[in-house]
């Protein structure tokens, strides 16, 4: 299997504070993988690296053969990257479709605007709402939305099910199924690993600014004490 | 007669107020749009809308270029002077404290109407209005310089063109999803420095296209921007801070009001504004359209 994306010994600060102390990860095409770990040990900040919104960076990041480092903020995307934050990033001064709208298309063979509303029947409804009068799981769904649009060939995902009802996360888990379906390369990174077993095909483990585990979804049985005990679950 | 005053001086005064005030609208408009994605309180505003009417001038007497040409050159000389400042300076300072923006922008005002000043002198220079622009039409009630009206209806068209730009277009929604959040929308592959180049340009061309309306009202003197600036400044707290909707309408508003101050009470009416501005700040905080109000 080739990578699509690779990261090798990728460190990272903010300000003064070294935060990510070699990061090596690869994903391959149409794969998704999901980076646990408990609050504050890089997940978060892995994403904003690669994306390269961190920008006090070192180490490799390729993705598609092309070196990232070198590449300003907004050419990122084009490369086809896409991004999903934490905080949902959905914009007050415009409405849902225009928030729908706002990211250009990078590639061919993003969705139309009919499959999108046909997958979030919710977001047709309420598309000439103001965005950030939906509610948090249309939020969600608005933000994966708009990248799934732009034609990016892999979606940077940061906690989608953060602080949502249980039929929302299995709403969004079956979105990421139909992604799949579509050859889609997924970067999850989630608490929620009970979510995570249904959609990802392998797991890293993080702590402190490294990864210290690596396994498939198929081991997740055998690992349920290092995660117990790493988790806090 | 109205409340005692003659009808003529209320109109004729409403006028006046309406003439400035489509120059506060059109300059707080700018200095609005300006500050919402740049965060910069620019001062070089004054200057730039200055520099519009030399523009408009120097055109004229090296050029021979008419008014209706200097209209559509003088604010795309303007803007495309400011985009130069923006990339080559403005935009090393947005990584500090706001304040470097402010400082920057006030010595460039200096700068600029310094030099004007050297070479031009202080007094005011005419620009006659366009021949199919002058004259006066008998409304009955009074009588309306053509210019004047002119004034306030192309003000009031650029105005709505630049906030159905904002509110309508795909670049206006990236100009106002990087007002919120600039990191987000350059991440969704949208060049934002060039946007903030591009921003900073409209705004100094808005105050540019002001300069070449006000060209024919006042005289075209190097001081005419800093005079104004104070009350556009005063104008954009009232409407709000980034608003831009706040500032058109309080731009107009604020311009009638003074007008009326002349009519009822005028030793009041070169401080109505600012008193205004005080009372807003007391009890909005943020502006009458302000969104954190």
């Amino acid at each position: 299997m080739s990578a699509l994306l690779s990261v090798e010994n990728l460190q990272a600060w903010y300000g003064e504070s070294h935060v990510l102390h070699g990061v090596n990860l690869t994903v391959a095409e149409g794969e998704t993988i999901c980076i646990l770990g408990r609050n504050g040990m890089g997940k978060t900040t892995t994403l904003r690296s690669i994306m390269g919104i961190l920008r006090k960076r070192t180490g490799r990041i390729e993705f598609a053969g092309r070196d990232m480092m070198a590449l300003p903020l907004h050419q990122t995307a084009r490369a086809g990257l896409g991004f999903v934050p934490e905080e949902r990033g959905i914009f007050a001064s415009l409405s849902v479709e225009e928030n729908l709208m706002l990211p250009p298309r990078v590639a061919p063979g993003g969705m139309s605007v009919e499959e999108i509303y046909a997958l979030f029947p919710n977001l047709q409804e309420r598309r000439n709402s103001q965005g950030t009068k939906l509610s948090g799981g249309e939020q969600q769904m608005l933000a994966m939305a708009r990248i799934l649009r732009t034609g990016a060939r892999c979606l940077l995902l940061d906690e989608p099910t953060e602080g949502l009802a249980p039929v929302i996360i299995q709403a969004i888990g079956e979105v990421l199924q139909k992604l799949k379906g579509r050859g889609m390369t997924v970067v999850l990174v989630e608490q929620n690993f009970r979510f995570a077993a249904k959609v990802a095909d392998r797991f890293y483990l993080m702590d402190h600014g490294r990864m210290t585990a690596e396994f498939p979804v198929a081991d997740l049985p055998q690992q349920m004490d290092l995660l117990h005990r790493e988790l806090g679950v | 007669m109205i409340f005692g005053i003659p009808v003529q001086a209320l109109m004729g005064q409403l006028l006046v107020g309406l003439i400035n005030g489509s120059f506060y609208a059109l300059l707080s408009l700018g200095l609005a749009i300006i500050f919402g994605l740049l965060r910069v309180i620019n001062f070089a505003h004054g200057a730039q809308y200055m520099l519009g009417a030399f523009a408009a001038l120097l055109l004229l007497n090296w050029g021979g270029i008419n008014y209706w040409l200097a209209l559509i050159l003088a604010p795309l000389i303007v803007g495309l002077m400011a985009a130069v400042v923006e990339k080559t300076m403005l935009s090393r300072l947005y990584k500090l404290d706001h304040l470097y923006g402010l400082l920057f922008t006030f010595g460039l005002a200096l700068a600029i109407e310094g030099t004007f000043r050297y070479f031009f002198g202080a007094s005011g220079k005419p620009y006659a209005p366009p021949a199919q622009l002058t004259g006066a039409v008998n409304l009955g009630f009074m009588f309306l310089p053509i210019y004047r009206g002119w004034v306030v209806i192309a003000s009031l068209a650029v105005c709505i063109a630049v906030w159905l730009l904002i509110e309508k277009t795909k670049l206006g929604a990236y100009l106002r999803a990087a007002t919120e959040n600039p990191v987000l929308v350059q991440a969704f592959g949208v060049n934002v420095p060039l946007l903030l180049t591009l921003t900073y340009a409209l705004g100094a061309g808005l105050a540019g296209f002001a300069g070449v309306l006000a060209a024919p009202v006042y005289q075209v003197s190097p001081l005419m921007g800093s005079n104004l600036i104070i009350i556009v400044f005063a104008v954009v707290v009232v409407g709000g801070m980034g608003s831009i909707l706040g500032a058109i309408v309080t731009g107009y508003l604020l311009g009638v009001v003074e007008g009326l101050t002349k009519v009822f009470y005028p030793e009041a009416s070169n401080i109505v504004i600012f008193v205004i501005m005080a009372i807003v700040l007391i009890l909005r905080p943020a502006g009458l359209f302000g969104k954190d109000a």
